[in-house]
């Protein structure tokens, strides 16, 4: 952070971190935003995840400008925007629907933020000209929008958004229009261009696979409020509560019991004997399908492993991966995912094996119960 | 194959099927276009008298139409008074649907219904209403009289045009160009507007149809030097039968069937 400050004299910043507090927007009785509080440090790509209608549109709409919170604060380094209108807050956007001009060619789509800013016409054309190139659509300048694929309309969209150098960039499920493949191409594209770029960068998703792939950190939020921000690996690996552990990834979550010293068990299984921030309230299990291993001789709990023995009951096969439903004590389902190879004899499996399942202690998650 | 046995659409409904469908379809356009063209070779006519068809073929009534003084003058004001209600109605239906459009006020949908009205009351209401308020004010028999009543009949039609135009528009566009760095109101201007400028003309086109073809209003509030073209034809029909009304019907059509091919050839070039 000191290396920052005292680098700013020196050279312009290429991005400003994102400082958001007590952020508060009603529609009606409804709590969009609900006293939010984050904050995006500079040159990061931060994805705000969440189901449909969880407010996180509405919170980047605010970065924007498109939207005029109730409370609360946004500020771009030091400066507070909060009364900035967008056309001043030098944010580049880029929208779902791509909202690219049929009007005008992809070139002069391309320069319409640097007309605006009355680059000469020279440096107009070379910064167009850098700008295709960086997306990789450097002969396409002079079509006309109509004429593009989805792909291309979606680079036209980017280079648009970051070509009057902005220190921030905002993107509103930008990928969810394409099909599956270009969009998964498309992800590390993105990837790939921020680190190139190294703008600040947020980015609103309710796909989760997107978010771990593309995403410095993650922002959950459900009903106007952040639940957990963290790095990929944090949020999945130690999901916050039974939410994010169900959006984040598959999961089975179940419930734990205790015995009279305060210990977690799960059917006399010892799962955890404190967990932290323990307040003796009721806890849950969280088992990822793909933590879950088949252990070929029946065996006990041991130091490493908790030891369960259920009986197949779905086997289903998915290519690299394939998935089986195990039920235990008759009660619960477990969900394996296991890779797929030809050596493996557990490609064979049929409903109504009995089958062991071994879960490293390791991979022991815990959370407190929702209400 | 023969033609009536051919499948007339994707169905597999034949031509010979649809037959009496061909008919009642002609008759009912012959219906709706007959009494129409039926005056066009009746100003033709040579005649003192409306008749057809006619006996003699001549341009007098054409001659009789330019000449006459009283016939421009009135031509002169509907050509203003249409002039005028479309610089005045295009603006103001534009503005009012795009903001009630753009608005996501719970009350946009009543405010919308509320400027529409004046497609919904009966034209006569409308004229008897105005001719009273008038009164009040001096408006009666004005040019500036005139053209506000007519402007609150072509509001409505703008405002529907335009409304149906931004519903296929995408206003994620208005708003990138802001975050790209132009103030609302250029946003409008140099990337909305340009994009719903054909339904624009068309409002506008649409509007000086309104005014120039009215006559239930004209006939109530439009007077002495300042009648309209349409309120001169039915005063004219009532007290004799004059064939000039045959010529410049003939002509009202023609103009009226060029601007309407104009709006529809902008229409399709515009696709």
């Amino acid at each position: 952070m000191a290396n920052q400050i005292s680098n700013k004299s020196s050279d312009t910043p290429s991005a400003l971190p994102i400082s958001i507090r007590g952020l508060t927007k009603k529609y009606g009785r409804l709590h969009a935003l609900d006293s939010v509080d984050l904050e995006i440090k500079s040159g990061e790509f931060l994805t705000l995840l969440g189901p449909s209608g969880s407010g996180k549109t509405t919170l980047l709409m605010a970065i924007a400008g498109f939207n005029r919170p109730d409370a609360g604060s946004v500020r771009f380094a030091e400066t507070e925007m909060i009364l900035t209108p967008p056309h001043r807050r030098d944010v580049g956007m880029v929208f779902q629907s791509y909202a690219l001009f049929p009007h005008m060619t992809v070139a002069e789509n391309i320069a319409f933020p640097l007309k605006l800013r009355r680059v000469g016409s020279g440096e107009c054309a070379d910064r167009v000209a850098a700008a295709l190139a960086t997306v990789q659509l450097s002969d396409l300048g002079e079509r006309k929008i109509d004429q593009l694929s989805g792909g291309q309309r979606q680079r036209v969209a980017l280079a648009r958004a970051f070509v009057f150098r902005p220190r921030i960039l905002l993107m509103d499920e930008p990928l969810s229009a394409l099909d599956k493949k270009l969009r998964e191409q498309m992800q590390i594209e993105l990837k790939h261009l921020h680190r190139q770029l190294g703008v600040t960068t947020v980015y609103v998703t309710h796909d989760q696979r997107e978010a771990l792939t593309m995403s410095d950190r993650i922002a959950i939020i459900n009903h106007g409020r952040l639940t957990q921000v963290d790095t990929p690996q944090a949020i999945y690996n130690h999901p916050a509560n039974s939410f994010v552990a169900d959006f984040i990834g598959e999961s089975t979550i179940l419930p734990l019991s205790r015995d009279d010293s305060g210990k977690l068990l799960f059917e006399g299984h010892l799962i955890s004997s404190s967990p932290t921030q323990d307040s003796g309230g009721a806890w849950s299990l969280v088992i990822r399908p793909e933590r879950l291993f088949f252990i070929q001789d029946s065996a006990a709990d041991s130091e490493q492993a908790i030891v369960f023995d259920g009986m197949v009951k779905e086997f289903v096969f998915q290519g690299e991966t394939a998935f089986v439903l195990v039920s235990i004590a008759d009660k619960y389902n477990l969900s394996v995912r296991f890779g797929t190879n030809s050596f493996s004899s557990q490609n064979a499996m049929q409903p109504g094996d009995r089958v062991s399942l071994g879960l490293h202690r390791k991979d022991v998650i815990v959370i407190p119960q929702s209400m | 194959m023969d033609w009536w046995k051919k499948p007339a659409s994707d169905t597999q409904v034949t031509h010979g099927d649809r037959l009496w469908l061909y008919i009642v379809a002609t008759i009912v356009m012959l219906l709706l276009v007959i009494p129409t063209l039926i005056v066009m070779p009746m100003s033709f006519s040579d005649s003192q008298y409306l008749e057809f068809p006619p006996s003699n073929w001549s341009l007098r009534w054409y001659a009789e139409y330019v000449d006459s003084s009283k016939w421009m003058r009135a031509t002169v004001t509907s050509l203003q008074v249409g002039t005028l209600t479309m610089l005045l109605a295009t603006p103001l239906g534009t503005l009012a649907a795009y903001a009630l459009f753009v608005s996501g006020h719970r009350a946009a949908k009543a405010v919308f219904v509320f400027l529409i009205t004046p497609m919904i009351v009966p034209v006569i209401l409308i004229a008897i209403g105005t001719f009273y308020a008038y009164g009040r004010v001096g408006l009666n028999n004005t040019i500036t009289g005139l053209v506000l009543a007519h402007t609150a009949l072509a509001t409505p039609l703008v405002m529907i045009v335009i409304t149906a135009a931004l519903r296929t528009y995408d206003l994620n566009q208005e708003r990138v160009a802001r975050s790209l760095g132009s103030t609302r109101l250029k946003a409008f201007f140099i990337i909305t507007l340009p994009q719903i400028k054909f339904s624009v003309m068309t409002a506008a086109l649409l509007s000086f149809l309104t005014s120039f073809d009215e006559v239930i209003i004209a006939i109530f509030i439009s007077g002495g030097s300042n009648a309209t073209l349409t309120k001169h034809m039915f005063s004219a029909l009532r007290d004799y039968i004059d064939p000039t009304i045959a010529a410049i019907s003939t002509i009202l059509i023609l103009v009226s069937t060029v601007l309407l091919l104009t709006t529809q050839f902008i229409g399709s070039r515009q696709k």
